[in-house]
C-alpha cells in the first residue's frame, strides 16, 4: 500500500502543501538573507505569530483560523516569531552566504553548545547531514523555548528542521 | 526514575526528605508527593493483585478515579496511592485482593 | 451551616475561571475540590496554549494556572481542598467530605465544573502495570516529575496523544511509536510535526493486538486495520516497550449532575451523555450551572471561557451585575468561544454545542 502524503497522514507537511501555504517565502527572498519560514498548514484557531512580529510581516486577521501570511519584504529575519508559535512551526532560513543557515525552536534537555557539530534532521526525524551550531538564544521572553541556529550545506535549508535530541548523561 | 532536569520546568529543587517502607524495602521519597510517584521513581509498577485471579495492577488514571493503584497503607487497605501524599515512615504493602485491615495480608 | 453565594465544584480551569469572574462582580464564591491542590489538570499542561491574546495564547498552561490561583487569592475566593462533594440536595445544599468528616454548605447558585476522565481501551494485556492513561503519564512527568517508563508506545493521535508524546520526550523518555486506529492523524499537524521530527513514527490504521508481559509491560504487538476496522492478517509488528499510554478520548464526569437531576442529551462528539444547558451555561435545574469538560469535552481554553460565562451569569442572576453589564461581558465571551470553535478542528464542536443548546430549546 502506498503511503499517502500530507500532514494528516504523515504528521508533517508535504512539499506540495508547503508550496501552497502563504507563510513560505520565495526562493529569491531566501537568497537575499534570513527570513521566516512558516509551516502552518491547517486552519487552527491561533494567532500569536501575528503579534510577535515587530515589523508587521505576519498577518492572520479574522477569523483567527486563517493561515498566517508572510510579507517577505517586511520580514527582516529577526526570529521573534519562532518561540511565539505554540505549534513550534516557524523556522528561519538563510541562503545568502556560501553556507546555509536554519533556525528552529528546541525544547529538549540538554541543549547543545555553540560550535558543536550536531546531527541535523529532516521533518521525519531522519539524520540527513551534519551541521554546526552557530548560536543558541533563550531569553526570558521565549519562556524556556530555545532557538538554535545551525550552519549546514545550502541545499539542506528547506530540509533540515531540527537536530537529533542529545542523550542525557 | 526522577526527572531531575527539564527543559521547561527547570532543575528539580525539591529534596528527598522522607523514607517509606514498601513490602519491607526502604524507598527514598519526597514528603507530600503521591505515594504512586515515589513507587514509580523506584521502578515499582505493580501495586496490587486482583482478588480472584491474582493478576497484577498498577497506575491507570492518576487522578483518584479508577482505583487500580490501591494499596495497604499504614494498615488501611484500598488507599488510592495516586492521590495520597507521602508521609515520612509510611508502611506500605502490595495489596492482595481486597486487602485486610491491619495489613496482615 | 456554611453558606455562600456561589459554590463552584471543581478547581480546574473552568471552575477557577468561573470563581474569578464571579468574584470580580462582588459575589461571595466558594470553590470545592476533592484534590489536595487546586488547578485540576492545568498544572500538567506545560506547552504554550493556542488561540489569541484574549485566550492567553502563547502562555504555558501551568503559568495560566498560577495566574488563576493568584486571582482567586486577590479576590478573596474561598478554595476548599480535600473536599469531595458527594451529594447535591434540595435548595442547593451541598454535602462533602473533608478529612473523613461530613460537611455541608448551602449556596444560592451552584456551578458544576467537574471535568472529565480518560477513556480506557480493551485488548489482551490492557490491565498490565505500565498501561495507563496518557494524562496519567503527563501528571507523573510534569507534576510529580517521575517517569512512568523509558520506552513508550502512545495509542491515539488526537492532541492529547501528540502533546503527551512530546512531553514524555521532554522529560527524558523515548516514544517508540504512536499508533492510531483511524486512517488519519486526529490532532493538529503542528503537534504531530514536533514528534515526527524527533523521530517518532506515526502508524495510522493500526491498533494494539496484544500487550506482552507477566507482571508488567514488556512489549507490544500491533496490527494494521482495514477500512472496516478489522485486523489485517500478517501485519503484526512487535515493539519493545515498557509503557503503553492510552490517549483515546475523555468522558465528562457527570455523576453530580445526574444525581442533582439535570436533564441530559447524548452527543458523541462531546464525549457522550452531557447535561443540557442554555446560553448562560445554566442546566435544566434553576440555579445549577455547568462549565468545562462536564458540558462536553473540549480543551482548557474553552473550559476557561465557559467558566467565565457561568461566573458572569451567576453574578447577574444574583444582582451583582445588571442586565446591560452582564450582556456586554457575555458577548465578549461568546465571541471568544466561537473563535475557538472554528476551522476544520473546531467546526464539529461548534455544531455539537449548537445541538446541546437546541436540546434546551426543545425542552422549553
Amino acid at each position: 500500500m502506498m503511503q499517502k502524503t500530507g500532514v494528516i497522514y504523515q504528521g508533517f507537511r508535504s512539499e506540495k502543501e508547503l508550496a501552497e501555504i502563504p507563510g513560505v517565502p520565495s526562493d529569491e527572498r531566501i537568497k537575499k538573507g534570513s527570513v521566516a519560514f512558516i509551516e502552518c498548514a491547517q486552519e487552527i484557531p491561533c494567532n500569536p505569530c501575528e503579534e510577535a512580529c515587530p515589523y508587521g510581516a505576519i498577518s492572520v486577521g479574522k477569523p483567527i483560523t486563517n493561515l498566517p501570511k508572510l510579507d517577505e519584504d517586511k520580514c527582516i529575519g529577526c526570529g521573534s516569531c519562532i518561540a511565539a508559535c505554540p505549534g513550534l512551526a516557524i523556522f528561519l532560513v538563510n541562503a545568502s552566504k556560501s553556507k546555509g543557515e536554519v533556525s528552529f525552536p528546541f525544547e529538549y534537555y540538554p541543549l547543545p553548545k555553540k560550535g558543536d557539530e550536531v546531527d541535523c534532521v529532516d521533518r521525519e526525524g531522519n539524520i540527513v547531514v551534519k551541521g554546526k551550531v552557530l548560536r543558541i538564544i533563550k531569553p526570558p521572553k521565549y519562556d524556556a523555548t530555545a532557538v538554535i541556529t545551525v550552519v549546514i550545506p545550502i541545499e539542506y535549508i528547506k530540509i533540515v528542521r531540527s537536530i537529533k535530541r542529545l542523550g542525557r548523561s | 526514575m526522577r526527572v531531575l532536569h527539564h527543559p521547561i520546568l527547570g532543575d528539580e529543587t525539591r529534596k528527598i526528605d522522607a523514607t517509606i517502607i514498601v513490602d519491607g524495602r526502604k524507598i527514598p521519597a519526597i514528603e507530600g508527593e503521591p505515594i504512586a510517584a515515589t513507587l514509580l521513581s523506584a521502578g515499582i509498577k505493580k501495586f496490587r493483585e486482583t482478588q480472584k485471579n491474582h493478576k497484577p495492577r498498577g497506575i491507570f488514571c492518576a487522578i483518584g478515579r479508577c482505583t487500580d493503584c490501591v494499596m495497604t497503607v499504614d494498615g488501611i487497605p484500598n488507599v488510592r496511592t495516586c492521590v495520597t501524599p507521602v508521609k515520612d515512615g509510611m508502611i506500605i504493602s502490595t495489596q492482595k485482593g481486597l486487602g485486610e485491615w491491619g495489613g496482615k495480608k | 451551616m456554611k453558606t455562600t453565594d456561589i459554590a463552584v465544584i471543581g478547581a480546574g480551569p473552568a471552575g477557577l475561571s468561573c470563581a474569578v469572574e464571579a468574584a470580580k462582580s462582588g459575589a461571595r464564591v466558594t470553590v470545592l475540590d476533592e484534590n489536595l491542590k487546586p488547578g485540576g489538570q492545568l498544572f500538567k499542561q506545560i506547552h504554550k496554549f493556542f488561540g489569541s491574546r484574549e485566550h492567553r495564547a502563547g502562555i504555558r498552561g501551568f503559568r495560566i494556572g498560577q495566574q488563576l490561583l493568584e486571582a482567586t487569592e486577590r479576590l478573596d475566593v474561598q478554595v476548599l481542598l480535600d473536599a469531595a462533594v458527594y451529594g447535591i440536595y434540595e435548595d442547593r445544599l451541598i454535602a462533602y467530605i473533608t478529612d473523613g468528616r461530613d460537611h455541608t454548605i448551602k449556596a444560592k447558585k451552584i456551578v458544576l465544573a467537574t471535568g472529565a476522565s480518560e477513556n480506557a481501551l480493551a485488548f489482551p494485556g490492557c490491565t498490565l502495570p505500565g498501561v495507563m492513561g496518557a494524562g496519567a503519564a503527563q501528571t507523573m512527568i510534569n507534576v510529580n516529575r517521575v517517569l512512568p517508563g523509558k520506552k513508550i508506545i502512545m495509542v491515539g493521535s488526537g492532541n492529547v496523544g501528540l502533546i503527551v508524546s512530546y512531553q514524555l520526550m521532554q522529560a527524558g523518555a523515548d516514544v517508540v511509536a504512536l499508533i492510531e486506529a483511524a486512517p488519519k492523524i486526529g490532532g493538529y499537524g503542528v503537534h504531530a510535526g514536533k514528534i515526527r521530527r524527533a523521530g517518532v513514527p506515526i502508524y495510522t490504521s493500526t491498533t494494539i493486538k496484544e500487550v506482552l508481559g507477566e507482571e508488567k509491560v514488556e512489549g507490544v504487538i500491533t496490527a494494521s486495520l482495514d477500512e472496516k476496522w478489522q485486523h489485517i492478517e500478517d501485519t503484526e509488528k512487535r515493539f519493545e516497550a515498557d509503557t503503553v499510554c492510552l490517549a483515546v478520548g475523555l468522558s465528562p464526569l457527570t455523576e453530580l449532575a445526574w444525581m442533582a437531576g439535570c436533564e441530559f442529551t447524548f452527543i458523541p462528539p462531546l464525549g457522550g451523555h452531557v447535561p443540557i444547558h442554555d446560553r448562560n451555561m445554566e442546566s435544566t435545574l434553576t440555579g445549577v450551572y455547568i462549565a468545562g469538560d462536564i458540558t462536553g469535552v473540549e480543551e482548557a481554553s474553552s473550559a476557561m471561557e465557559e467558566g467565565r460565562l457561568a461566573g458572569v451569569a451567576c453574578a447577574e442572576s444574583l444582582g451583582y451585575y445588571n442586565e446591560k453589564q452582564a450582556l456586554a461581558l457575555k458577548n465578549e465571551i461568546w465571541d471568544r468561544l466561537d473563535a475557538l470553535r472554528t476551522g476544520p478542528f473546531g467546526e464539529g464542536r461548534f455544531t455539537a454545542k449548537l445541538k446541546q443548546l437546541e436540546a434546551r430549546r426543545q425542552l422549553a
